[in-house]
């Protein structure tokens, strides 16, 4: 087989592309898009409310990276073809069973970790496996567990404490060894140096006083960047990724081509679970506590950071970094619409708005894609 | 005469109740075209799964270079060198040619512990092949959606033909196709032939299977009613023969012909 290129002689039957439109094919353009227009659009409307001040880009960034945590799950799962609806109830359960293991019975802390990842992925890989023995679609599938995992997180809840909300986990977490890795902090050592070079505000007050109001990066944001480039090269750079797209794009098709359409669909619910209780986890060290509502509505969220990002509903085509962005488009308006003090409710206004045209713009894109009218 | 690649004796295939085969006897060699003509519901799609073992037979051998062989899923008679096209589901529309190209053949190169997709060489034999075929590509990352019918059976068969098929079952190619494109995938068939690759081209378009077949065997109602070389038969007696005779020779004559 002959290795090099070959260039190809000019078709007059294929018109020549403007750069324009091929920018267009790219799924991340809505992403690139309106992520700019937000940051501008806050910046002239809220600069002056301190969301872009040190504390204020710490707040929304953490709000942000908790979308793109589970976007990614969400994002690559939806490529290969599936939803996954039970992701929100998935982290009030793995929340739950963190905390009832390391307190009720007694575990240490890194083991009620460990043992909520294992029970949660497991649960990932029964809802995968269910909708590819019945052949029933993803969305009801997951939907019953959407109830059956969010009763089950209620029941444990009452039935061993009498209580729905679990406190005291930051002092069970004293000392593990695992737990820094969700709830911790890094480069604390630069950000004060950075207070002490007067490079960024300190407290000047109180207890304390001489430390920076933003005292390092949340492990939250790590967990959510290591996941999006994680997601990204698996999708883009791999003979993984490839299947991926071929599972959602036409799993007959990708079958007759050998590709092994069910274990990669099973191992992205697993995948998706995954990133459920990493969020879960970040959340439950952040607040020190569970409670059994944790996660309500997160899943939506997390399929509308993917839509966002340039992804179809139905599979075979979208982008990781373009779920990211759509994460931080998200988190950016929720917390922005805060600090211009602007009514929250009409948050959710913006979200339905820029949902249909999201889907609307996605639409357009893959008609000229695969050429249909 | 060459030894036949693949000899399909006596094959039948039932359905609980429905005899879809009732004793098919075929032999491919290697280089020719072998057409399979029958109308609908003849038995050809059920024939060649068996031949691609999607189907197990219920009676009969098959034979593939002489050994006999039993093919358990799709996967096995694809190891061995049969490949089969399906009409429409060859292609993923939405991934790239060059995507498609490698689908479940993905070339890998290290890059440190973890293995890569290796785009840069899965581009660069994408661009080389299809232009083999006679297919201009804007670039390798075109997505086969904006490529046309006929192109799309096309990248198909190159694809079956680069990753070692012996033997190439087309399911129906041409039957959705316009004029222009399916004289392109006929002289495809005709390059692949070539190489000494042997071809099954299902149709029931008889001047289709006159214009590349080397010989046509004619199915009806689970049996096969003879194999016919090149020169041998004429596209009239081709067409009375799928259709069972005689009913379509009074449809003919009141349509002047023109079937």
């Amino acid at each position: 087989m002959s290795q090099a290129a070959v260039p190809p002689d000019s078709d007059e039957r294929i018109k020549e592309m403007s750069g324009f439109r091929k920018s267009l094919m790219r799924p991340e353009l809505g992403g690139i898009c309106g992520t700019i227009i937000v940051f501008v659009f806050f910046f002239f409307t809220a600069s002056g409310s301190g969301m872009f001040s040190p504390a204020g880009i710490m707040n929304w960034s953490v709000v942000s990276a908790q979308f793109m945590i589970i976007a990614v799950g969400a994002c690559l799962l939806m490529i290969a073809g599936e939803f996954d609806l039970s992701v929100g109830s998935m982290i009030g359960f793995a929340g739950m069973s963190i905390a009832l293991l390391s307190t009720s019975a007694g575990f240490p802390m890194w083991a009620a970790i460990l043992l909520t990842f294992v029970v949660c992925v497991a649960i990932g890989a029964l809802n995968g496996w269910l909708v590819i023995k019945t052949g029933l679609p993803s969305f009801i599938v997951t939907l019953a567990f959407l109830f059956i995992l969010r009763g089950i997180t209620i029941f444990a809840a009452i039935a061993t404490t009498r209580k729905t909300i679990i406190g005291g986990l930051r002092e069970e977490a004293a000392g593990d060894w695992l737990a820094p890795i969700f709830g911790g902090k890094i480069l604390t050592g630069l950000f004060q140096w950075m207070g002490d070079a007067g490079w960024i505000e300190t407290f000047s007050r109180g207890t304390r006083a001489g430390e920076p109001v933003v005292d390092g990066i949340p492990m939250l944001i790590v967990w959510a960047l290591v996941l999006v480039a994680f997601g990204h090269f698996l999708l883009t750079r791999t003979k993984f990724g490839n299947w991926v797209f071929a599972a959602g794009g036409d799993a007959q098709a990708a079958r007759y081509a050998g590709v092994p359409v069910n274990s990669v669909k099973i191992l992205m619910f697993m995948f998706t679970a995954f990133t459920a209780v990493v969020f879960a986890t970040c959340q439950v060290m952040e607040f020190g506590s569970a409670g059994a509502d944790r996660g309500l509505l997160k899943e939506f969220e997390a399929i509308i950071s993917v839509v966002i990002g340039g992804a179809l509903l139905t599979g075979g085509y979208g982008s990781v970094i373009g779920a990211a962005l759509g994460a931080l488009i998200f988190g950016v308006v929720q917390q922005g619409l805060f600090f211009a003090g602007v009514e929250s409710s009409l948050f959710r206004v913006f979200l339905g708005v820029i949902l249909l045209l999201a889907v609307i713009l996605n639409t357009y894109i893959r008609r000229m894609i695969t050429g249909e009218k | 005469m060459a030894n036949p690649l693949i000899e399909m004796k006596g094959i039948e295939k039932h359905f609980g109740a429905v005899i879809a085969l009732a004793g098919v006897s075929v032999d491919i060699l290697p280089g020719e075209c072998h057409c399979l003509l029958g109308d609908n519901g003849a038995g050809k799609s059920t024939f060649i799964k068996t031949m691609s073992g999607v189907h197990k037979p219920t009676k009969g051998q098959i034979f593939f270079e002489g050994q006999p062989m039993s093919f358990g899923n799709p996967r096995d008679s694809i190891a061995a060198g049969i490949a089969t096209v399906y009409q429409d589901l060859a292609m993923i529309p939405l991934m790239s040619v060059s995507r498609n190209f490698f689908m479940g053949n993905e070339p890998t190169k290290r890059m440190g512990p973890i293995s890569v997709f290796d785009h840069k060489h899965a581009n660069s034999v994408t661009m080389s092949e299809m232009k083999k075929m006679g297919i201009n590509l804007r670039g390798p990352d075109q997505a086969v959606g904006t490529l046309s019918g006929g192109e799309r059976q096309t990248v198909a068969i190159a694809r079956a033909v680069h990753f070692g098929a012996k033997v190439l079952i087309l399911d129906e190619p041409t039957s959705a196709l316009g004029v222009r494109q399916t004289s392109n995938v006929l002289a495809t068939i005709d390059r692949v032939r070539k190489n000494g690759i042997a071809v099954v081209f299902i149709t029931h378009n008889v001047r289709h299977a006159l214009a590349v077949g080397d010989r046509f065997t004619v199915l009806n109602r689970g049996k096969t009613l003879g194999t016919a070389k090149r020169g041998e038969i004429t596209p009239e007696e081709l067409q009375d023969l799928m259709a069972g005779g005689q009913e379509l020779a009074t449809l003919e004559g009141s349509l002047g012909g023109t079937v």
